[in-house]
């Protein structure tokens, strides 16, 4: 067993270069207007990441507003009845709000109260983003406009009633698909138009130039956090770590204090709706090709003439055509490995997860967890790995409970 | 000389704006296009804008998006596009056509290939929303081997800097987006714009396009007093989309608006001196 060394600055992790490129992905692929926006952005950010005071106010939201640092809980019942490597679960969904997400609203909203910006905005598919960014924005007295499409808004009727409890103004958004990636399109034309005072909260790793680094940043709490716990608990590194992967940032933020650690393998797994041959499913990264949307190049799931097609999965948060362009760099070096579970698979999982450890995951998080069971009984039970419970299933309840017929 | 610089070169001798016209290609249906095309330069258009339709328009307006939405319910691709124009060009080998779209459907159809098809159909110049001066070198490299212009966009939140850099790429003309927004948004303000289009003639020789906003006579009148191309877009589009379920008239009521545009621009009373007599 090797001695762990200290949680380092990963050289690995030395992307994207200044004009935000993780090898061929990445970049700023947006229309002229909101070039020096974003540019103002690149440089707030660089100059508060290293600021004290900014930090000192972030670290202090994380302890006493989202509850951090989250437990690492050794799933020590589920291992047993798997029968292969120590599982421990990155409790994300102990977090206020239930989920990842705040980990990263608290951080642009603070970057936004720094700017001197007044208005919030944000988009959102399943709606955890969207609740997330309003739940900031209420306690920093902001106002706060979540666009969701309106296919979205139908599927989610408990959190579109969350956001406007929280004070958000939740816009429905009828182009295109009606769903997440449109609700981003119609965030970046709110941009564009009120650029002056409005800060865009990005929910995942995607986007523009800085937002992927900058999201990146705010989850790699994360993973930070877990390195130190499972040293404190097991002296040692975790042989793998499995997330679930849409736009990608819970994923990319358990992994990213990890990647120069080339004992530690890295599993990010995407939703493979009704089967990948089947076509309805959200891969991109498994089954889709490089493109560009939403202002950076990564993988997509687009037609034979390069527009983007509609997605499937169980999952709103995982029903996104593209994801973060970090993941596409690590797919292609080969630093992390990318497989994906279908709707079944993860409902399987959602209630192995239930009935054996009394943790309810949300349908997302279900994804990673469904992948840990195929990969654990493959190690010894000497080996560790590290799933990350993403978020909390009680939104998921009546899902779940829609595809058993039973009404509640 | 090209299309393009042979088209504003007669307007200068001739002290007149040019008039830009923009429709989505296949918009509601692919056989409006061609005739629809023909129509706007009968009614005094001196450059075509082609919208590629593409399923995410980030920067596009309502109205633009659902002519989008339009044209890819009959399956409209970019090598259909390519097609219009190849058909217009039978008829018309003078008035320049320019691509305005997004990067995806090009990067799909592959950079060497889309400029060498778009050259071959009789394209002049191609407009890609997302794709800044920064992240063009290569797509520029095969633009400029099959002699098509790279059109750029310049805005009102552009740096001083950045607009400098900008003009040093851009061929053709550059396109100053008159207001922070999307497509058809609201009103501009013509001061504003004019202080804008004076600091942009110190660093290009370019002809200054301007366009977002432009939505009748008067507002094209206006700026064709201190631009060298008016730009005009989802007045158009709209039309069309009121019209689509009586596609034969579309050409004829696009045509009205864009001749009253015309007469607006030209009319003595409206014409300055200040444009393109640097």
């Amino acid at each position: 067993m090797s001695k762990p060394k200290p949680s380092a600055t990963p050289s690995y992790g030395d992307m994207p270069d200044e004009r935000g490129h993780f090898g061929p992905y990445g970049g700023m692929f947006v229309a002229e207007t909101l070039m020096d926006p974003l540019e103002e952005l690149r440089q707030a950010y660089q100059h508060y990441r290293n600021d004290p005071d900014f930090q000192a106010t972030l670290d202090a939201d994380l302890a006493h507003f989202v509850g951090r640092p989250s437990p690492l809980y050794h799933a020590e019942r589920w291992s047993k009845v798997l029968g292969g490597a120590q599982i421990y679960l990155k409790r994300e969904d102990l977090n206020h709000t239930g989920a990842h997400k705040i980990n990263n609203t608290v951080g642009q909203a603070l970057l936004a109260q720094y700017m001197g910006k007044k208005r919030i905005i944000a988009e959102t598919g399943a709606g955890q983003h969207g609740v997330a960014s309003a739940t900031v924005a209420a306690r920093m007295g902001m106002d706060c406009v979540v666009y969701m499409g309106e296919e979205d808004i139908r599927r989610q009727a408990i959190n579109v009633y969350r956001m406007r409890l929280l004070g958000a103004k939740v816009v429905a958004v009828t182009s295109g698909s009606r769903t997440l990636k449109d609700a981003l399109n119609e965030a970046m034309r709110d941009w564009v138009t009120n650029v002056d005072d409005t800060f865009y909260i990005i929910g995942t790793v995607a986007g523009p130039h800085p937002y992927p680094a900058m999201v990146r940043d705010f989850q790699a709490v994360i993973g930070r956090e877990a390195r130190a716990q499972l040293f404190e608990r097991c002296g040692r590194l975790p042989d793998a770590l499995v997330a679930c992967v849409g736009g990608g940032s819970n994923a990319m933020g358990l992994f990213y204090p990890f990647l120069n650690d080339a004992g530690v393998a890295l599993y990010g797994v995407e939703a493979a709706g009704d089967g990948l041959i089947s076509g309805r499913h959200a891969a991109p990264l498994c089954a889709g090709r490089p493109g560009v949307l939403h202002g950076n190049r990564t993988y997509l799931m687009e037609d034979a003439q390069g527009q983007i097609i509609e997605t499937h999965s169980i999952s709103a948060g995982l029903d996104y055509p593209g994801v973060g362009p970090e993941h596409a760099w690590l797919k292609d070096c080969g630093r992390a490995k990318y497989a994906a579970i279908t709707d079944d698979e993860a409902l399987q999982a959602f209630h192995a997860l239930t009935r054996i450890e009394g943790i309810m995951p949300a349908l997302e998080s279900s994804h990673a967890l469904a992948y840990a069971a195929k990969l654990a009984p493959e190690m010894d039970n000497e080996q560790i790995m590290i799933v990350n419970l993403s978020g909390r299933g009680d939104k998921d309840i009546h899902t779940v409970a829609a595809l058993e017929g039973i009404e509640v | 000389m090209s299309r393009v610089a042979t088209t504003f070169e007669q307007l200068r001798s001739r002290r007149r704006s040019a008039l830009v016209a923009y429709v989505t290609a296949g918009d509601p249906q692919p056989d409006v296009t061609l005739p629809l095309m023909h129509a706007m330069v009968d009614a005094g258009v001196d450059i075509i804008e082609l919208g590629v339709p593409f399923s995410d328009p980030m920067a596009d307006g309502p109205v633009i998006q659902a002519a989008s939405e339009r044209a890819l319910r009959h399956g409209v691709s970019l090598a259909a596009v390519l097609g219009m124009v190849r058909a217009f060009r039978a008829k018309n080998t003078t008035t320049p056509v320019v691509l305005m779209g997004y990067l995806n459907p090009i990067e799909v159809m592959g950079y060497g290939q889309f400029a060498s098809a778009a050259a071959e159909a009789g394209v002049d110049a191609a407009l890609t929303v997302d794709l800044p001066p920064e992240e063009s070198r290569e797509l520029l490299h095969h633009l400029d081997a099959h002699g098509i212009d790279p059109i750029f966009l310049l805005a009102p939140t552009s740096s001083a800097e950045r607009m400098a850099r900008i003009c040093s790429v851009a061929r053709g003309f550059v396109y100053y987006v008159s207001v922070k927004g999307v497509t058809g948004s609201a009103s501009l303000d013509v001061a504003a714009v004019a202080g804008k289009v004076k600091q942009i003639r110190a660093l290009t020789g370019l002809p200054i396009g301007v366009g977002f906003g432009i939505k009748d006579a008067d507002s094209a009148a206006r700026i064709a007093e201190i631009a060298d191309a008016v730009i005009v877009g989802s007045a158009l589009v709209k039309l069309v989309g009121e019209s689509a379920d009586q596609t034969d008239q579309i050409p004829a009521r696009v045509a009205a608006l864009l001749s009253a545009m015309r007469q607006a621009m030209d009319a003595p009373a409206m014409r300055g001196d200040t444009r393109l007599s640097r």
